[in-house]
């Protein structure tokens, strides 16, 4: 294309973008179509990747297409691996689409679409996929180093051990945040139950497919399962209407979690999760085709959004959790916008598999944009709900009531009407008992996702197939992520135990593998019975936990980041990475201060601890003081922890700076690529 | 459709089952088997899948 065509091109994209932008931002008192969302955030990501990776790549990190990658120098087909970038690309998405954008951006749409909308955008944009690609690339540079490694290397100790501490930190607590995601989900449904429960013999089939019919023909079981799930969710109202089957899987949430905290620890410390494997490909395959499906339905259908640009809940009073929207709606909204927990997947199998340095912008900093969008597909799906339905699903019975009557009185009271009849035959619609005080984010994407589809695949008459689909969907990934990440944080325990006494860390040694599944499965089952048992929810105390810890890992990368670019004289363009940092900085530590010491016992966890205290002494209450207080600490530590990440970053940049310390980086040697001689 | 077109359907496609073999691991098991050279089977395939569960079930996925 020559230059000034070009020029146009663009320029008609900028214009697009500002106008849809414009439109998401004033629109005020009437609906509007969600096109103007997907427009708004195509515009925003294709001007994003046009011309700032492009910047980043060119002035800060200076791609190299002749360094050989490690991919090259070091192939040994298994992790170090040449592969195609659109095949990375997948793989890189893949992994880093999980349930978090898609229950966050729900979450904060007690704000209205407009907070989250504008944070997915500007955070992807200018944080989320720049903090993915420098580390990228810097792991690249490093032969696919780990965050923990980097930090160690560039920042010193203190560095490696904060970040080992907080990736353990948001494991656990993700873990916990997740179980509780799906305990709300399933509570008192039994098709739900049903369904997911049938996902352990498909998997068994599967694996027995797997190993003894067709070895190794992952795809192909995968349609198998896939089809054999929707049986399950074709069955599973069929369970729901079974008297007998109905009592069996009709279960109260304490219940549930204890046979999650039971499944999450067999998972890990028995062999059975050998048998679960095919799980894993299932859950994947059904979440690429989800997000594929909603993608095409909210483009094709393109429905109009009911819930208003900004809420009175920007005050910090909103039912969902408490909290301003600054600095609330920024750590609600992690995956999306800005994960820490993606410097994991870019610092992990990722780079191992870039053939050229330059492709590493495409897939950072690509991937991210994609993510992004699926968050702003969900933030489509829960604002195409009428807020009152929304807000009936969302908010806990302990803010709205016990009673519909009660809920919906106080809902409408806020200017949201909603009756219980419309909560009640709806809730008839999607073949549930009812619908209210759902907490979690996923029924309520799973109403938005149903209402989407039923305008027009089989109408209104399918409308629980879908709903019950997306709740599936939901719920699958989630359990894979949590056996997963159980025997993640084992692992990365025992590799720890083993420098203190070595047969700790064999991970074949079972007294080892016993004692730290306990750990780890103890630690993130005690959250999740602490959100199971809360009155107002659990999802308002653990989901903000989570965010925080996750925007302090991301504050990590962006410190290891902005480490590197100082030590590599590019001092100038710092801000890149800095000004993220800053943000996250005030963000997250204005959020742990709110979160440990405000006096609104709905925030601050101590404040809440003192208001038990000083209602009548049960020992249910004493156990809620000791969570609060718990939550309070386990924020501080946190904060403590990163402080000391950030001060000792600040020491470095001023002692490279100032010319008294040595700026040398840890870069693997320059290694001329042979993969460019081989394309001539 | 033109022939241009077409191919580059094609290559689209080739690319999107690339992907899904490596996303879902049988890229991994083909890479196996050439490494190993064996044929696929069933001791193949369990020998494969004693070789890379452990490495998988180190890789962190997202929230």
């Amino acid at each position: 294309m020559n230059k000034s065509l070009s020029i146009v091109a663009w320029g008609i994209v900028g214009a697009l973008g500002v106008v849809a932008v414009g439109v998401v931002a004033v629109r005020r008192g009437e609906p509007i179509n969600a096109l103007w969302l997907v427009v708004a955030a195509t515009c925003c990501y294709a001007l994003g990747y046009r011309f700032y990776s492009k910047f980043i790549a060119a002035k800060i990190l200076a791609l190299d297409a002749l360094r050989a990658t490690p991919a090259e120098r070091l192939e040994n087909g298994r992790d170090f691996l040449v592969t195609n970038k659109w095949v990375v690309f997948g793989h890189h998405f893949a992994a880093i689409a999980g349930p978090g954008p898609l229950v966050g951006p729900v979450l904060a749409a007690q704000f209205g679409y407009l907070p989250g909308t504008l944070w997915v955008l500007a955070g992807a944009v200018f944080a989320g996929c720049v903090q993915d690609f420098v580390i990228l690339l810097f792991s690249v540079r490093r032969d696919g180093k780990s965050l923990t490694e980097m930090a160690k290397e560039e920042i010193g100790r203190v560095g490696g051990f904060v970040a080992y501490a907080a990736v353990i930190a948001i494991l656990v607590i993700l873990l916990a945040v997740a179980a509780l995601i799906v305990v709300n989900a399933l509570k008192d449904s039994p098709w739900g139950t049903f369904t997911i429960a049938m996902t352990i013999p498909i998997a068994l089939l599967m694996g027995l497919y797997l190993r003894r019919i067709r070895p190794g023909k992952v795809l192909e079981v995968s349609v198998l399962g896939f089809f054999l799930v929707l049986l399950a969710i074709w069955g599973g109202q069929w369970a729901s209407q079974n008297a007998a089957m109905a009592r069996v899987f009709t279960l109260r949430a304490p219940s549930l979690a204890i046979l999650i905290i039971i499944y999450g620890f067999a998972a890990s410390a028995l062999p059975v999760w050998l048998l679960l494997a095919p799980r894993d490909y299932l859950s994947t395959f059904v979440k690429l085709g989800t997000i594929g499906l909603l993608g095409i339905g909210i483009v094709v259908l393109h429905p109009t959004l009911h819930m208003p640009a900004l809420t009175r809940f920007v005050d910090g009073s909103g039912p969902v959790f408490a909290g301003k929207i600054f600095p609330f709606a920024f750590i609600t909204i992690a995956c999306g916008a800005i994960s820490g927990f993606h410097s994991l997947i870019s610092s992990g199998t990722t780079p191992k598999l870039i053939a050229r340095e330059t492709e590493t912008r495409m897939v950072g900093y690509g991937a991210m944009m994609a993510e992004s969008a699926v968050a702003v597909m969900a933030i489509i799906a829960a604002c195409v709900l009428q807020p009152g339905v929304y807000f009936a699903i969302n908010s806990p019975a302990g803010v709205v009531g016990q009673t519909a009557a009660a809920a919906t009185g106080t809902i409408s009271s806020w200017g949201f009407p909603v009756t219980a009849s419309d909560m009640q035959a709806l809730a008839h619609a999607v073949g549930e008992q009812t619908l209210f005080n759902r907490t979690g984010g996923a029924p309520a994407f799973a109403v938005g996702m149903a209402h989407i589809f039923s305008q027009s695949l089989g109408g209104a008459t399918v409308m629980a197939l879908w709903y019950h689909f997306a709740v599936m969907f939901e719920a699958l990934f989630i359990l894979t992520i949590l056996d997963a990440g159980t025997r993640v944080a084992r692992f990365m325990i025992q590799d720890a135990l083993g420098h203190i006494y070595k047969p700790l860390g064999r991970t074949s040694w079972y007294p080892s593998i016993l004692a730290t599944s306990g750990l780890v499965v103890g630690a993130w089952g005690y959250f999740l019975w602490q959100g199971v048992r809360d009155p107002l929810g659990g999802i308002n105390s653990l989901w903000p936990l989570f965010g925080i810890a996750n925007q302090l890992l991301a504050t990590v990368a962006l410190c290891v980041a902005t480490t590197i670019i100082i030590k590599l004289h590019r001092a100038r363009y710092a801000a890149v990475t800095l000004l993220p940092l800053a943000w996250l900085v005030a963000v997250t530590f204005t959020a742990s201060w709110h979160k440990v010491l405000d006096p609104n016992p709905r925030v601050g966890f101590l404040a809440q601890a003192r208001v038990l205290a000083a209602g009548p002494a049960t020992s249910a209450s004493a156990q809620l003081i000791f969570n609060n207080r718990l939550d309070a600490a386990v924020t501080a530590v946190l904060v403590v922890m990163v402080a000391l990440v950030l001060i000792e970053s600040v020491r470095q940049w001023v002692g490279v700076l100032s010319g008294g310390e040595e700026s040398r980086v840890k870069e693997a040697p320059f290694v001329m690529t042979r993969l460019a001689e081989e394309r001539g | 459709m033109s022939r241009k077109t077409m191919s580059r359907f094609a290559k689209a496609a080739r690319i999107l089952l690339a992907t899904l073999r490596e996303i879902f691991d049988e890229a991994a098991y083909a890479r196996f088997l050439l490494r190993t050279r064996m044929t696929s089977s069933v001791e193949a395939y369990a020998a494969f899948r004693q070789e890379f569960e452990e490495a998988k079930t180190r890789r962190p996925k997202c929230c």
